[in-house]
C-alpha cells in the first residue's frame, strides 16, 4: 500500500511539474506574439511594485536593524565590532534581502494571484474574457508573470537600501558611527560580484512566483473551496522555489568564483 | 418552421473522461426563435451552449453558425463570430474589478468595434444599453454593490451591447426569486422582439420555459429526447417529459 501510494504521489508530483512547465513554455510562446496587453501590463507591475512597497519598506527596515542588533555581541567578543556595517551589507545584499523580499511577495502577490484568478475562473469571468475577444492567457497571465519579474528586483533593491538604512540605526543605537562613515564602509565592503547574482537570481524568484500563483489561479477547479486551495499552494510552491532557486544560484556563483 | 437556421448541430458527442454528456445530439435555430433547451442538472445542456460560442469543443460532429462549420475556426475567426453571438453566462462573469461601465465598454474595446476616439459613441451605447435593462443610475458603482437581480440585468446588458443576431442564456433565472426571475424572463422575450434576435435559452425553469419558449428542446443522456413547443410539452403523456413539468 504505501509503495503504491509513493508511486501515486511521485506520479502526481511530475505531472503537475510537466503541467507548469507547459504552462511557462505556453507563456513564452504567448508573451512573444501581439497582442501586447501593455495597459494591463502597467496596471499589474502598480499592484505589484508599488502595493508591495510599504509591506517589503518596513520588513527591510525592521530586517537590517535586528540583525544589526544582533550581531553586535558576537563581533564585539572578537573584537571585529568596525566590521559590522561590512558583515550587515553583505549579508543584505547577497541573500537576505532578495529572499525576504522574494517570500514576501510569494505571500502577498503569489496568493493573491491564486485567488484573483481561482475566483474568476469559478465565476466564469475567464471564460467571458474569451467570449468578450480577450486572449484571458495574455490578458491576465503574460502580464502578471511579466509584472512580477520586472518588479521583484526593483523592490529588492530598495529592500536592500531601507535595509542597510535601518543598519545604520541599529549601529547607533550602542554606538556612534558617523552617517558618512558608515555608508562608506558599506560600499567598500561590497562588489558587483554581490550585487549582481543578487539581482539576476531575484528575477528568476519573480518569474517563479508570478507563473506559480497565475497557475494554481488559472486552473483552479471545484468552487470556492477550490479557490483557497489554489491561494495556499501558491504561497507553499512559489516559497518552496524560491528557496529553490536561492540554492543553485549559491552553487552558481561558487563555481563562477564570485562568492 | 419556413425560417432559415442560424445554428445548426449535427450529431455532436463530448465526453469528459468516462462521462459522456452530448451523445450524437442534433438540433437546429432558427431566425427569430426562442429555442428552450431542458434537462437535468448535469445532463449536459450548459457544455452544448459552450461548444456552440467555442469555450468548448465537441469530440465529434459539426456545429454550423450561419450556415459557417466553426470546427475549423481559428481564434480570429472565433472572436468575429462571437461578436454576432452573445452568451450569458450564469454566475453572469462580470469583472469584478471594474465598473459597472468599463464592464460593458470591454467588449466593445476588445472587438475593436470602437476604440478610445469614440469615446462619446461608447458612452452612448453603455448608456443605451443600461437602459434596456433599466438601470442607468449603476453606470458607475462596483458589481459587488449590486443585488443579484441587479447583477443579471448589467450581464444581459453587456451581452446586448455588441447587438448580437444570437444570445445563448445559461440558465438566466437561477439563483434569482421568482419575481425576478419573471422579470428576466419577460426581458429576454422583450430583446427578441426589439432585436429581432435568435436565443437558445438553457433552463429548467418552469416559469421561465412557459414565459419565453417559442420551442423546447428536452435533452435526457446526452440526447434530444423530445421536441415541442411548451404547450405540446407540458401536455405529453411521456413519464419522463411529464416528470419536468409537474
Amino acid at each position: 500500500m504505501g509503495r503504491f501510494l509513493s508511486i501515486v504521489g511521485k506520479n502526481v508530483f511530475l505531472a503537475e511539474m510537466g503541467n507548469i512547465t507547459r504552462f511557462a513554455g505556453r507563456f513564452f510562446v504567448e508573451g512573444f506574439k501581439p497582442r501586447y496587453e501593455f495597459r494591463e501590463f502597467i496596471r499589474q507591475c502598480y499592484w505589484v511594485g508599488y502595493k508591495s512597497l510599504p509591506l517589503v519598506g518596513i520588513t527591510a527596515f525592521i530586517m537590517g536593524l535586528v540583525l544589526t542588533i544582533q550581531s553586535r555581541p558576537t563581533l564585539v567578543e572578537f573584537g571585529a565590532e568596525s566590521m559590522l556595517p561590512a558583515m550587515v551589507s553583505i549579508s543584505l545584499v547577497r541573500e537576505i534581502s532578495p529572499v525576504i523580499t522574494a517570500l514576501i511577495c510569494a505571500g502577498k502577490v503569489g496568493s493573491g494571484m491564486g485567488a484573483e484568478l481561482g475566483s474568476m475562473r469559478v465565476t466564469e469571468q475567464i471564460d467571458a474574457m474569451e467570449v468578450s475577444g480577450t486572449n484571458p492567457f495574455k490578458y491576465l497571465i503574460v502580464t502578471r508573470i511579466l509584472a512580477t519579474t520586472l518588479m521583484l528586483p526593483v523592490l529588492s533593491n530598495l529592500s536592500n537600501a531601507v535595509a542597510l538604512y535601518g543598519g545604520y540605526l541599529g549601529v547607533n543605537i550602542r554606538g556612534t558611527v558617523s552617517w558618512h562613515l558608515y555608508w562608506s564602509q558599506v560600499y567598500d565592503a561590497l562588489s558587483y560580484g554581490d550585487l549582481i547574482p543578487s539581482i539576476i537570481k531575484t528575477f528568476f524568484f519573480g518569474f517563479a512566483i508570478g507563473l506559480v500563483g497565475c497557475y494554481k489561479g488559472y486552473y483552479s477547479t471545484k468552487g470556492t473551496e477550490g479557490v483557497g486551495r489554489s491561494a495556499n499552494s501558491a504561497v507553499v510552491v512559489a516559497s518552496l522555489l524560491v528557496f529553490i532557486i536561492d540554492l543553485i544560484a549559491v552553487q552558481i556563483t561558487d563555481i563562477l568564483g564570485l562568492t | 418552421m419556413n425560417a432559415e437556421p442560424v445554428i445548426e448541430i449535427v450529431d455532436i458527442n463530448k465526453s469528459f473522461g468516462d462521462n459522456h454528456v452530448l451523445r450524437d445530439f442534433t438540433m437546429n435555430l432558427y431566425k427569430g426563435e426562442n429555442l428552450v433547451v431542458l434537462g437535468k442538472s448535469g445532463s449536459g445542456k450548459s457544455v452544448l451552449i459552450k461548444c456552440i460560442i467555442g469555450l468548448l469543443t465537441p469530440d465529434s460532429g459539426s456545429i454550423k453558425v450561419f450556415g459557417e462549420d466553426i470546427s475549423e475556426y481559428d481564434r480570429r475567426e472565433l472572436d468575429r463570430m462571437r461578436v454576432k453571438v452573445g452568451f450569458l453566462f450564469q454566475s453572469n462573469a462580470l469583472y469584478d474589478s471594474m465598473t459597472v461601465r468599463e464592464n460593458l465598454e470591454f467588449p466593445l474595446r476588445r472587438h475593436h468595434i470602437k476604440g478610445k476616439q469614440d469615446a462619446e459613441e461608447v458612452e452612448v451605447m453603455v448608456m443605451e444599453a443600461l437602459g434596456n435593462v433599466g438601470l442607468e443610475h449603476t453606470v458607475d458603482m462596483m458589481p459587488a454593490e449590486l443585488s443579484g437581480g441587479m447583477r443579471k440585468r448589467i450581464a444581459l446588458a453587456r451581452t446586448l451591447i455588441l447587438r448580437p443576431e444570437i444570445i445563448l442564456y445559461d440558465e438566466p433565472t437561477t439563483g434569482l426569486d421568482p419575481i425576478t426571475g419573471r422579470e428576466i424572463s419577460e426581458l429576454i422575450v422583450e430583446v427578441q422582439k426589439k432585436y429581432n434576435a435568435s436565443s437558445i435559452i438553457i433552463s429548467h425553469d418552469i416559469n421561465c420555459i412557459s414565459i419565453t419558449s417559442n420551442r423546447v428542446v428536452m435533452l435526457i443522456d446526452g440526447r434530444c429526447y423530445a421536441e415541442g413547443t411548451y404547450q405540446e410539452l407540458s401536455g405529453s403523456e411521456d413519464p419522463k417529459v411529464r416528470e419536468f413539468f409537474k
